[in-house]
């Protein structure tokens, strides 16, 4: 194990932590990730771009949302259990705030006809963008056989069967995670 | 609004929070099938036009369960749903990446991340279809939905143009 050089930079504040990730929540429209990138590695170089993909890698391996996990796990390593309750809040508060005033426009307005037909082609719209962005994250995985063959069956059991969510994984991760093994050097 | 419903998305979003296998999008299928399906809260139209919400709101994607939890039991509804969602996945990611920091190689890791891929293409494809047949009622929003994913899957347009596009054709059109 070769030891790592320690940080040029101080640790961050509590205060840098929540305006950084605060910034990058208002501004992550269609996707936080690419902004969160930018903001950490070019704006304000807390990461290098080697660390960003190592930590985003890392929470990409783990169950959660993505960003927010990064959030979690980045302020943690900044200021502990605070600096991670910074970074989240910072995160998620602007964007939590405007979608409460948005539902509670829905409950207001949703019904009137005008609202109503925009809302049906916006949400047509967000099924393309769920469609196609899994599109995207699946064509590289499904190059392998053993990934078509899990990737459909648990396609099969969430959309066909209707299965729970913890009975899909609980049948299909043992099988994965041995395949993995065997495979993976 | 009742303790009750409040206790109810706390178990409900806290139990998906650790099965969210690569991303919040993987546990779309679930949540329809629990919100929708088995409990009545919302219909399959309001839960794709609440995906929607989400979506053009800025913020990560995540915030779907805001939306359902704010629909379902108010403000307080949406705070829980959330905290619910994001906090035991979050504490468990920043552990480990505290831990990870000395052994970054691992081989766990790379079969860990190899094992999830497949699952996560399964559900994310899943969740992909269940938002397509609740939100896909006529011609036009289905050509909305194709010409979106195509565009999207081709070309990585940005999904605020493609959303707002979508509302004004619904405006005009539907």
């Amino acid at each position: 194990m070769t030891a790592q050089p320690p940080p040029a930079r101080p640790n961050l504040t509590h205060g840098q932590l929540f305006a950084g990730f605060f910034q990058a929540g208002i501004m992550g429209f269609g996707g936080v990730l690419p902004i969160i990138r930018r903001l950490l590695v070019d704006d304000r170089r807390w990461l290098t771009q080697v660390e960003f993909n190592e930590l985003f890698s890392l929470c990409q391996s783990l169950p959660g949302a993505n960003v927010v996990n990064l959030s979690f796990a980045f302020g943690a390593r900044e200021a502990g259990v605070t600096g991670a309750a910074s970074a989240v809040l910072g995160l998620l508060s602007a964007p939590v705030a405007i979608v409460l005033g948005l539902v509670w426009l829905y409950g207001k307005y949703g019904a009137l006809p005008p609202v109503r037909h925009a809302l049906l082609g916006l949400a047509a719209t967000a099924a393309g963008l769920a469609l196609g962005s899994g599109l995207r994250i699946a064509t590289p995985i499904l190059k392998l056989p053993r990934n078509i063959a899990l990737a459909a069956a648990v396609y099969g059991l969430a959309f066909g069967l209707h299965l729970s969510l913890p009975l899909i994984v609980l049948l299909t991760l043992p099988v994965s995670l041995l395949l993995a093994w065997r495979a993976v050097p | 609004m009742s303790l009750n419903l409040l206790g109810q998305i706390t178990v409900l979003f806290g139990k998906l929070s650790l099965l969210a296998v690569g991303g919040a999008n993987s546990t779309v299928p679930e949540i329809a099938r629990i919100t929708v399906g088995e409990k009545h809260w919302l219909s399959a139209s309001q839960f794709s036009q609440f995906y929607a919400i989400a979506n053009a709101a800025p913020g990560p994607n995540v915030l779907i369960v805001t939306v359902i939890g704010a629909h379902v039991a108010g403000v307080l509804g949406g705070l829980v749903a959330i905290a619910a969602m994001v906090l035991p996945a979050g504490i468990a990611a920043a552990i480990i990446a505290l831990m990870f920091d000395k052994h970054r190689e691992a081989r766990w890791r790379r079969v860990a991340q190899a094992s999830l891929l497949p699952i996560t293409a399964g559900l994310v494809l899943a969740a992909a279809c269940v938002l397509v047949r609740q939100a896909d009622t006529g011609w036009l929003t289905a050509a909305l939905t194709l010409v979106t994913a195509l565009l999207t899957w081709r070309t990585g347009a940005h999904p605020l143009w493609l959303l707002g596009a979508g509302a004004l054709a619904g405006l005009l059109f539907l």
